[in-house]
């Protein structure tokens, strides 16, 4: 049944049934590959968007749910790329595999749109969900404390 | 050039005291051909377009070792390019021109490192043949500078995209005639450079095998039996094949007899594949499915069964004496004292973030394949054998994976989608849920050893004697279940004794990132720092003292490594490397002024695998309920002269600690021969929260460098359990933590 989304500020009509998880929606209907499929159970994080700025597991969100709530996926986190999270990965050199960090990323944009200067700590409690089995964790701690000063000093005084 | 699969055979069997030899041979073996392998050209491996941008092919497969940097950087280098105006483009299976294209053993940097530098210099050579015929002047008076050649006398230049039409005319220069640089004029070897897809990885980009989309294509899912090897006797095929999206239903009937050994491709598993419009779809049906299966024989394998036979194994006369010298028993009986152990680890999954899954697409009598396979050729045979078609009609493209840890060098999930896609009329993805990947997984496999120690009055150790209960039959032992003649520490102690002894096991397993050294050093290791303590000495003085001994004759052989270069001896372990990598960790994580407290301590650790040499120190503390915390780790790491790409480099030493602690807290148990995990709640890794701060700390030696895959990996086991054993005077024998009564906070 068409269902309407709001998917990186562009209005889509689906054909698809409203059990159907969001992660299989983007990846296999809108061919938006970013969000990625690790454990289908929450468990992993690899699947991580926002949906209304809240970063959510898109393999157990049913796209029925989700309503008129805008849906940010990595591919439309920053209209060039350069999102300071973005540009923080890649001077650090963050992935190995890479699979888990498009999630990763995510959970952290949600982490700074709250805590723009987030704590070892309040890294560490946002950033628990989401796996990463190459074991990159002290690149990520890094990345968005450095994307943080960066989004800092970026924003107007 | 010396460069094929029987040298990378003997490396392993040599590196990590021949542990890995068993793991490879059978993959290896049936990969090897007869014949000399091709001569490398650089016209394969590099293009030159005219406005001066260099591709460079990266001919392994990359699951997250950053490979696609690291071979192509060893070519640009003695290229003599800017590593900006490069692009690496990832080959496609084609050995005859690239030469081996796996990442496995941790072997690409020690058979690269010699062949892909001569490449990029015959290159460097056919552009000043060409422009020194193009100018009339001699070769000997040019040189070359950042994509230039130069001519000082004439004051004459060109860039390598004017020249290199002509250069890829000329015929390549003998490899082994090309000069290489003097390592001080390095530019981009020892220099850290961005991974090449870390761009589109951080903007979401298709890179992964889950990401190959193909028009028209369908979406597989397997359902295999909760057993290892169980056939279908029937189904609702009818019934599920009408449900949505659903467009086939297929019964494999696979080619599985177990047996109590399982050889590393024992052919398909039976199963039942559902093909759809999309792959939920094709989930949602397979809940719909009812099959009655036939389990067969590895029904009644349990983990309970094992452990009991293991104890038997163990009492009883050992199956197999590996290695032995010393009248151990009459020393044992004369040593003042006699620490005496067993210890036992589980059965562990791969658990690669990204499930296993392959595209592949069968039409006009050709296959065409998406493999995020790290062994493609071996890939290739086994489909053309399966499918019964030519490997020549089977085109393969090398996909990035989303990691791989030993577990894509199989090639099952390649197999079915093979096997799928040839039943047909579409381009079909295979892709397997978690709870499959964990199932059917080619497991580390479990392991019990029994260990006797001796000491004289001064506390030195005189007798070292080690009965290993593993899987297998008479003649094999299972993959990733072998130990070698040279594992540490023999050769050491003034007597030692390895014996094997093995029980069935219906069960595939493989090789997981420093297969049998990532279980085996922590067996050691542990048991090294039981011994210690026992003696009342430090644990790091003791183990010096050890390697201090006169060391026996290495028995696996002396051998000059790996691809051309120089023989070195590497591959035998040079206690001097060793002491080296302990003394270093030492020293940077204070291990001297360490601090003694309740609930608080430091381990040391230290290992010698796929030729290279890593220390750790672990600093961890024990709360009142057990629940263990590892704050920081120091590891100190000896790849030899260079660190071809540091900033990975490092990040894969982060990992390999990281994935080791991982390790701690894993099993995979059996209960009617039905594997017990699922996902990752009950088959955990490690989560940020519980990441230690790390630092990693270079030992450079005159040795060629080697690889990074696995070595950086198994010292931090034992490291963290002697840590523990500071902090509370408990010593974990069993694995997991949780069978010790420990868990992570």
């Amino acid at each position: 049944m068409p269902i309407q989304l709001k998917v990186n500020n562009v209005a889509v009509t689906v054909d698809a049934p409203p059990d159907m998880p969001l992660l299989w929606v983007l990846r296999d209907i809108l061919n938006l590959k970013g969000a990625k499929f690790g454990c289908g159970m929450g468990l992993c994080g690899s699947c991580t968007v926002l949906v209304g700025g809240r970063a959510v597991r898109s393999c157990m969100t049913k796209v029925g749910a989700i309503g008129s709530e805008p849906i940010t996926t990595i591919e439309g986190l920053s209209p060039d790329g350069q999102h300071p999270l973005q540009a923080a990965w890649e001077a650090l050199d963050v992935p190995q595999c890479g699979y888990c960090q498009a999630g990763q990323i995510m959970s952290a944009a949600a982490l700074l749109q709250r805590a723009p200067h987030p704590t070892d700590a309040e890294i560490d409690t946002a950033m628990s969900g989401n796996l990463c089995r190459c074991g990159t964790y002290t690149r990520i701690r890094e990345a968005i404390h450095e994307a943080a000063e960066a989004g800092a000093a970026a924003r107007p005084k | 050039m010396r460069l094929n699969r029987r040298s990378f055979l003997q490396l392993t069997a040599l590196a990590g005291g021949g542990l890995a030899l068993e793991l490879y041979r059978s993959p290896f073996a049936a990969a090897q051909k007869p014949g000399t392998p091709p001569d490398l050209t650089p016209q394969a491996f590099i293009h030159i377009a005219p406005d001066g941008v260099v591709t460079i092919m990266a001919r392994a497969s990359e699951s997250g070792q950053g490979m696609r940097n690291m071979l192509p950087m060893l070519i640009a280098e003695e290229l003599d390019v800017d590593w900006k105006n490069v692009r690496v483009q990832q080959a496609e299976l084609n050995e005859k021109i690239y030469g081996h294209q796996f990442s496995g053993g941790s072997a690409n940097t020690p058979q690269g490192w010699e062949p892909m530098r001569r490449v990029g210099a015959a290159g460097r050579q056919l552009l000043i043949t060409s422009s020194a015929q193009t100018w009339g002047v001699p070769e000997a008076e040019c040189t070359t500078q950042s994509g230039r050649v130069l001519h000082a006398a004439s004051g004459r230049s060109a860039g390598y995209g004017e020249l290199a039409t002509k250069a890829a005319a000329l015929p390549a220069p003998a490899l082994s005639s090309v000069k290489l640089k003097d390592p001080k004029d390095y530019r981009i070897i020892g220099h850290s450079q961005e991974g090449v897809d870390t761009r589109a990885i951080v903007t979401g980009k298709p890179l992964f095998g889950i990401d190959v989309q193909l028009p028209g294509m369908l979406y597989a899912a397997i359902e295999k039996a909760p057993v290892f090897a169980g056939k279908v006797k029937s189904a609702n095929i009818d019934q599920v094949k009408a449900l949505p999206g659903v467009r086939h239903v297929l019964v494999i009937d696979g080619g599985i007899t177990p047996a109590a050994y399982t050889p590393w491709e024992p052919g398909m598993e039976p199963g039942i594949a559902i093909v759809a419009d999309t792959w939920w779809q094709a989930q949602q049906a397979r809940k719909q499915l009812k099959v009655d299966w036939d389990l067969g024989p590895a029904a009644t394998q349990s983990t309970e069964v094992f452990h009991k036979r293991a104890e038997e194994l163990l009492k009883a006369p050992p199956g197999t004496i590996v290695r032995k010298y010393g009248d151990v028993d009459a020393v044992l009986k004369s040593s003042a004292k006699v620490v005496e152990a067993t210890y036992d680890y589980p059965f562990i999954a791969h658990v690669t973030l990204e499930p296993q899954g392959a595209t592949a697409h069968w039409k006009d009598g050709k296959l065409e394949m998406w493999s995020t396979s790290t062994l493609p050729a071996d890939g290739r045979g086994l489909v053309a054998k399966t499918l019964g078609i030519q490997e020549s009609d089977i085109t393969t493209h090398m996909i990035r994976s989303g990691g791989s840890f030993g577990r894509r060098l199989q090639n099952d999930y390649l197999v079915e989608a093979a096997w799928i896609a040839k039943r047909v009329d579409a381009p079909v993805k295979l892709l397997w849920s978690r709870e499959d990947d964990i199932a059917h997984d080619p497991f580390r496999p479990g392991g019990t050893f029994g260990l006797k120690g001796g000491l004289d009055a001064q506390g030195k150790m005189t007798v070292w004697r080690q009965h290993f209960a593993t899987f297998g039959d008479e003649k094999h032992s299972t993959s990733g279940g072998g130990i070698g003649q040279d594992a540490y520490p023999a050769g050491f102690p003034p007597a030692y004794a390895l014996y094997t002894s093995a029980q069935p096991l219906m069960l595939r397993t493989g090789a997981l990132r420093a297969p049998g050294d990532n279980a085996y050093c922590w067996v050691a290791q542990s048991f090294l720092d039981e011994l210690a303590h026992a003696a009342g000495r430090d644990p790091l003085e003791f183990q010096l003292e050890l390697l201090s001994n006169k060391q026996a004759p290495w028995t696996s052989g002396e051998h000059d490594a790996v691809g051309d270069h120089e023989p070195t001896g590497q591959s035998v372990l040079i206690p001097e490397r060793y002491k080296g990598v302990l003394e270093l960790v030492a020293e940077k994580s204070g291990w001297a002024k360490r601090s003694k407290q309740p609930g608080r301590g430091m381990g040391i650790a230290a290992w010698f695998c796929h030729l290279g040499y890593f220390a750790h120190v672990a600093d961890v503390s024990v709360d009142a309920q057990n629940n263990v915390t590892v704050h920081r780790v120091w590891a100190a790491g000896d790849i030899g002269s260079q660190v071809i790409n540091p900033a990975a480099a490092e990040n894969l030493a982060f990992g390999g600690i990281i994935e080791g602690m991982s390790h701690l807290g894993q099993e995979i148990t059996l209960v009617d021969g039905k594997i017990q995990q699922t996902n990752f709640h009950n088959h955990p890794l490690m989560r940020i929260r519980q990441a230690p701060k790390i630092e990693v700390h270079w030992r450079k030696t005159d040795y060629a460098p080697t690889g990074l895959g696995e070595p950086g990996l198994p010292p931090i086991l034992p490291a963290v359990c002697n840590a523990i054993f500071a902090a509370t005077g408990k010593r974990i024998r069993t694995l997991p933590l949780q069978r010790s009564g420990f868990s992570w906070a």
